[in-house]
């Protein structure tokens, strides 16, 4: 291990986590999902689907109105729904602790915001005219509504933030809680993703950009990471958070630790508004930046959980950032791409994926990639193919995980993980 | 028309499904704010709701004035429920 150990005060780890996906209601179903390779993609049942290119996505395998109150669920838009029940099963994981509020920190993003409030109350209008539009509409649209909902449950006081860079908007949310720790803001942050705009418009719209898998007659096996048979991504919903705090402040209060998050490196194309760079140099750059602030070199990484959204030009782009990135060690690290289970959860997926990372250094099981039929030549990497495989038991302690986000606007974030101890 | 029995039984489900207070809590003394816990957006959601079910209008200046759901029973019959 080459890293110079942080001091505890200094040392950033995971001590909650909780989810809501197209693979399970909470993170134990989740995480049994991914491992066994199953897909939550399936087929739009709704009538307006018929009209529309591509009429499959990856809905949350337990609807929020089965979990929340109804009274509670009224008042909230889909996106906080999700984040709560989210933030509540990692908030208890993390055994619901009595700290200092004024030292709790919250940062939820997500990419599109409450959407389907916004198109909702647009029909009511139309329909019934302005005074039936909700008073609740402001509070349930805004975008920093998923984050305020979290931190009015915990009655966290440090701040609460809410990231946005599209598709990497839950990386970077992980990353803002740890820059909030590092930067003496907070000893503790609950940080994550959320998104749910499953409707008709925005199906549309990405399908306008021809950003979407048309396998209609295969929802299953549209989210083909690294296949050659990939043709776009697969619209997808879901939640997930994580409590972060200072290993000091985890071991004061007798936390159970499951994995450090060791560095995060964000930087920025500067190529197109939807096109990565074909050379994927701001991948590259941060995944380096991530690796250097986790006080990490290429040998200690053992897996990456890649952006991998299925597209033709993006994945290439990606195993291109990963070996420079990486150079010879690249061939080393398990590869997959979970994505090819949850569909792509856009703002949500870079907390997804960051909470796949950190159970995969943790029970040392990287998660399949499903679909993985022809593997395009282009690739040059070690993906982890059709099964969940075991990490060697030599590469421990100091393994370091890395997870990649990328998002429309060419916003890069690689976050490192490490095992801890 | 409506009698006032039956205005408070129409508002409490209202608050009912607006709020989550249980129909037998909404009795005329109950302050909507203090005792049933409800806040101005809610408030808001009320008032649409009961301008619908009793075809009357609550002018948002008359609303302040409508503390207890004894209040809202009052106005609503007065004004021509």
């Amino acid at each position: 291990m080459s890293a110079t150990p942080r001091s505890d005060a200094q040392t950033v780890v995971i001590t909650g986590l909780g989810a809501t996906t197209p693979v399970g209601g909470d993170v134990a179903s989740t995480w049994d999902g991914l491992l066994a390779g199953r897909s939550g993609v399936r087929s739009l049942t709704e009538e307006w689907a018929s009209e529309l290119p591509v009429q499959f996505a990856a809905r949350v395998a337990v609807d929020p109105g089965d979990v929340l109150d109804r009274v509670e669920a009224r008042k909230l838009d889909r996106t906080q729904q999700l984040a709560l029940i989210a933030a509540r099963e990692a908030w208890s994981d993390a055994g619901s602790p009595d700290v200092d509020r004024e030292r709790l920190g919250v940062s939820i993003a997500t990419g599109i915001g409450g959407a389907l409030t916004l198109l909702g109350q647009w029909d009511i209008y139309r329909e019934s005219g302005p005074r039936r539009v909700s008073p609740h509409t402001i509070p349930m649209l805004m975008p920093n509504g998923p984050a305020a909902v979290v931190g009015l449950e915990i009655s966290a006081r440090a701040g609460v933030h809410t990231p946005v860079s599209a598709c990497a908007s839950g990386a970077e949310a992980v990353a803002q809680g740890l820059a909030m720790i590092r930067g003496g803001r907070a000893d503790m942050v609950v940080v994550g993703g959320t998104e749910a705009c499953i409707h008709p418009l925005p199906l549309a719209a990405f399908a306008a950009m021809r950003a979407l898998s048309k396998r209609n007659d295969d929802p299953a096996g549209a989210s083909r990471p690294w296949d050659t048979g990939r043709d776009g991504f697969v619209f997808g919903e879901g939640a997930a958070v994580l409590v972060i705090e200072t290993a000091e402040h985890a071991k004061a209060r007798g936390a159970k630790i499951y994995g450090e998050v060791a560095g995060a490196g964000i930087t920025a194309d500067g190529h197109h508004i939807a096109q990565p760079d074909p050379e994927g140099k701001g991948a590259t750059r941060a995944m380096r930046i991530a690796l250097a602030d986790a006080g990490a070199e290429p040998t200690d990484v053992v897996h990456i959980n890649a952006h991998g959204t299925s597209t033709p030009l993006g994945d290439l782009a990606e195993a291109l950032a990963i070996r420079t990135a990486l150079g010879d060690a690249a061939a080393q690290v398990a590869v997959t791409s979970t994505k090819s289970m949850t569909g792509h959860l856009l703002g949500a997926a870079g907390a997804v994926e960051s909470l796949a990372c950190v159970m995969a250094l943790h029970d040392q099981l990287v998660p399949p990639t499903i679909n993985l039929e022809n593997l395009d030549p282009e690739v040059q990497l070690d993906i982890v193919a059709g099964q969940a495989r075991k990490l060697a038991d030599d590469r421990f302690p100091g393994a370091v995980a890395l997870n990649n986000s990328f998002g429309f606007g060419g916003h890069n974030v690689a976050l490192a993980f490490r095992s801890y101890p | 028309m409506a009698d006032q029995k039956e205005i408070l039984s129409g508002l409490a489900e209202i608050v009912n499904e607006v709020a989550g207070v249980p129909v037998d809590s909404v009795q005329l003394d109950k302050a909507f704010t203090d005792d049933l816990d409800i806040d101005s957006l809610s408030m808001v959601e009320v008032v649409v709701a009961a301008e619908e079910k009793f075809g009357v209008k609550i002018p948002d200046d008359d609303v302040k004035d409508l503390r207890t759901v004894g209040d809202a029973v009052t106005y609503i019959a007065q004004a021509g429920a």
